[in-house]
């Protein structure tokens, strides 16, 4: 047996109404068999009315997106932690061999290359959202339907590499700003914020080279999945995981210039 | 069944009932069916086989830790071998066995079929969690076998970072990995509860169980990510000496303990929010009622949640954190057992005039009841400064933990099992075996742990092998409590495994519950259900079930 639909039964419901004295109790749920079947998604798409899997032409992005996007809080709180240790350890001293205490942090100069590698990644932000947009086109989404070739995925490719171009840019730049400093003597080990600033940068390089391949498997999903709702998600969750790269490399690109 | 009779357990005539010929254990045959399966309730299966085997792993070490501790003298192991029993018992116990127990198995069976859907979003992500936790689980053996981590469960620097003789860098991989896999699993949880409910099935007509899971997912994704962090940093600080927790070099010790509680408080709260989701269901059932203030209850879950975030400093309050921050976690450490009271509130009101029968798994949950409240009350004692100046890092800190992990976590997960045991194998254990088992962990429990608030009250440390032996009284009589509960848990495991074929055959709803999974046959489908449910009644309506019976009873017979 499976469906639990119960016919509303008048009779039933008078019988529970005549028994006033059970308030209080907890006995009885309140407002029992209201029909609760309308828009419990907040969009208006009475979301709550047909079955999982039968919500709609964006249900399955709906849950992607909602993944994608509790994934990246809980990153964000990693990211959170890691300023929050930078900034503890960039106030906490230490008692030298004369018993002083002193506080030797001495801020890592950012090679300038930076400041381009972060237009780069501005930019790549950019075809990103580009790329996702022209996904969801609802005229391309037509032409598809109707069967002419796969205009969504044709028009979005081209964004999609001007992308994946700009982020190996960035990751291109980041390995020099690193080469330079180990030019200048500038390593992992020297300092307690040369250790910060190799953290850091390397962190969110390690999640970028996450990101590109993310980007990529989009890409190859362009050309090997059938489904235009499969490469919509693939492409979105993309998008909405480099956007968020890209904010947090602001933020962490703030704190290096500004904060240190 | 009359109304006078003390149980409420239904079971079909057992001359003619069959197991359902089709359904999710005999769907598809041998072994790559099972490894490659994304069937939430097949990859429960393989979780609780999976967290079996390490629960008797950390009991292992538990017991050789009370068998050390029987005398004052060191008589058993040298220290550092001591150390590296409670270490490995602890990071077993914690990691791999309390963080998954309840949500990876009960919950990844049940969520979906309590909220009337076919699996959870994301099946392969799912399967991907327990290979993830398959690969946590062999670093922490590799730990073991290496030599062992002897830093405590806690990780505490200057020991995990500068002391050398350990396996640091193994464990500390070890518990990456598993966060991933509890990461995944909230991530699931969370899109499927978001996502995937049937018609009708609002976020108020959820079970409490999915309220308490939803709460504990978001603490999962949130909290773990912190924890991962500290673990990169204690590695870097091993390996390379970054100096981010090293005095010497301008770090900060304490800044490891911010982090470290920052996720573990919040962790405890992962390991018993799902217990307390079990133990609503229960108590519903074997009183018959609604339980008491459902809103409350479900509003609790996610304040604890929320508040849980925000107490991790009375962890530290003899560290050396300021005064005054010491004052305001001591006032936030008492609000945060608000919720939990109004939870044991709630289902004490729940059994005010219930119809309440004492089948077994009530009597995991009366346990609950009693050994979580008497941990809960501890812990209000452990956050009050003056208090806690004198108790911590004594053994009253060890019995108050085990008292809400052991006596509250673990009575519910055993309460759960058996609870859902007919559902999901088909078949009923064996009622006198298993109340036995109850009554047996139950006194075994106390017995053990009893004497340990009042050691750590007379002022005997933690983590030490031997002691004055003045102590030594209290100290016989927890071991020989913890011999009665070793046989409190392994009872179950005979039975149950002997119940798999010679068990009863249960039926549907030999309990006679309300919630979706028990609409359904035992053990369900792959699919969960032919056709998916649309729900038009609250949770814990025993009036619609009724009602509904009755209406099978005249069209069916
Ligand atoms: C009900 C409210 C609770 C309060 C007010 C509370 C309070 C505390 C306090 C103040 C401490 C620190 C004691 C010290 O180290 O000096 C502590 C330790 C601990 N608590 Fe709780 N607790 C509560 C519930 C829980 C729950 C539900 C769990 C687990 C399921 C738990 C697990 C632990 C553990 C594992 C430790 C010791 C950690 C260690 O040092 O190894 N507590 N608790
Ligand atoms: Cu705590």
């Amino acid at each position: 047996m499976a469906a639990t639909i119960t016919p509303i039964d008048s009779e039933r419901d008078r019988k529970r109404r005549s028994e006033e004295y059970d308030h209080g109790s907890g006995r009885r749920p309140p407002n029992d068999t209201i029909d609760k079947r309308t828009g419990g998604g907040g969009d208006g798409d009475n979301f709550n009315n047909r079955p999982a899997g039968r919500r709609g032409p964006r249900e399955k992005l709906g849950r992607y997106r909602l993944a994608i996007f509790f994934a990246l809080a809980g990153d964000l709180i990693f990211f959170i932690a890691l300023v929050s240790v930078f900034f503890v350890t960039q106030s906490t001293g230490h008692f030298d061999p004369y018993n002083q205490y002193i506080n030797d942090w001495h801020p890592t100069t950012v090679p300038p290359i930076l400041w381009l590698n972060t237009a780069a990644l501005l930019l790549s932000s950019v075809s990103m959202e580009i790329a996702r947009r022209r996904m969801f086109a609802e005229s391309h989404a037509m032409e598809e339907w109707l069967g002419i070739g796969r205009p969504t995925s044709k028009r979005a490719m081209p964004w999609l590499v001007t992308t994946i171009l700009f982020g190996a840019i960035f990751l291109l730049g980041q390995t020099i700003a690193w080469k330079q400093l180990t030019l200048q003597h500038v390593l992992f080990a020297t300092s307690q914020s040369s250790h910060f600033f190799y953290l850091i940068t390397y962190t969110h390089a390690i999640h970028l080279f996450l990101g590109l391949g993310f980007l990529a498997a989009a890409l190859y999903g362009l050309y090997a999945s059938r489904l235009l709702e499969n490469r919509q998600i693939l492409v979105d969750c993309a998008a909405w995981y480099w956007h968020s790269m890209g904010i947090f490399w602001l933020f962490l690109f703030v704190l290096l210039v500004f904060f240190q | 069944m009359s109304a006078s009779t003390s149980t409420i357990l239904n079971l079909p005539d057992q001359t003619t009932a069959t197991m359902p010929k089709r359904n999710y254990l005999n769907n598809e045959h041998g072994l790559l069916s099972w490894l490659f399966t994304g069937d939430h309730k097949r990859i429960a299966i393989l979780y609780l086989i999976s967290i079996t085997f390490f629960f008797f792993v950390g009991g292992a070490f538990a017991g050789l830790i009370r068998l050390e501790l029987l005398t004052p003298q060191p008589d058993l192991m040298a220290s550092d071998t001591y150390n590296k029993m409670f270490s490995m018992h602890g990071i077993v116990m914690v990691f791999l066995f309390l963080v998954p127990s309840v949500p990876a198995t009960l919950g990844n069976f049940l969520i979906p079929i309590m909220l009337g859907t076919r699996d959870l979003a994301f099946p392969k992500i799912n399967l991907l969690s327990w290979y993830l936790y398959l690969a946590g689980g062999t670093f922490t053996l590799a730990a073991l076998i290496f030599g062992g981590v002897d830093t405590g469960w806690t990780f505490t620097t200057p020991l995990s970072t500068h002391y050398l003789n350990t396996n640091v860098i193994t464990a500390a991989t070890a518990i990456f990995i598993a966060g991933f896999s509890s990461i995944f699993t909230g991530l699931n949880f969370i899109v499927t509860i978001h996502r995937m409910r049937a018609p009708g099935m609002t976020w108020f007509r959820m079970p409490l169980f999915v309220w308490a899971h939803y709460a504990a997912s978001v603490l999962m994704v949130l909290g773990t990510p912190v924890l991962a962090i500290t673990i990169v940093l204690v590695a870097l600080e091993r390996t390379i000496g970054i100096g981010v927790f090293d005095p010497t070099k301008g770090g900060d010790p304490l800044l490891f303990q911010h982090l470290f509680w920052f996720y573990s408080h919040p962790a405890v709260y992962i390991m018993i929010l799902p217990g307390m989701g079990v133990i609503s269901e229960v108590v519903s059932t074997f009183s018959r009622k609604r339980v008491f203030g459902y809103t409350a209850v479900a509003f609790s879950s996610v304040a604890i949640a929320l508040f849980g975030f925000f107490v991790w400093a009375h962890h530290m309050f003899i560290m050396g954190v300021s005064n005054y921050s010491a004052l305001v976690f001591s006032l936030l450490t008492m609000l945060v057992a608000v919720p939990s009271a109004i939870k044991i509130f709630n289902w004490a009101f729940t059994l005010q005039k219930g119809s309440i029968t004492f089948e077994t798994p009530m009597l995991y949950a009366f346990a609950f009841f009693g050994l979580f409240t008497i941990g809960g009350m501890t812990g209000v004692f452990l956050g009050a400064l003056g208090m806690d100046i004198h108790l911590t890092e004594t053994y009253f800190i060890v019995a108050h933990f085990h008292y809400v992990m052991v006596g509250g976590m673990l009575m519910a997960f055993m309460a759960g099992i058996h609870f859902w045991w007919p559902k999901m194998t088909g078949r009923m254990y064996p009622e006198s075996f298993s109340k036995l088992s109850a009554v047996t962990s139950f006194i075994g429990f106390n017995l053990t742990f009893m004497p340990q608030f009042i050691l750590g009250y007379l002022g005997m440390p933690r983590r030490y092998h031997a002691y004055p032996a003045e102590y030594q009284v209290l100290n016989v009589l927890s071991t020989a409590g913890a011999t009665v509960l070793g046989v409190g848990f392994l009872l179950p495991l005979l039975y149950l495994t002997w119940s798999l074929k010679y068990g009863a055959i249960a039926g549907n709803n030999p309990w006679q519950a309300t919630g979706l999974e028990w609409q359904i046959q035992s053990p369900p489908l792959t699919e969960n259900f032919t056709e998916i449910p649309i729900v038009d009644h609250e949770a814990y309506d025993y009036e619609w079930l009724a009602h509904k019976t009755e209406q099978e009873v005249t069209t069916v017979g």
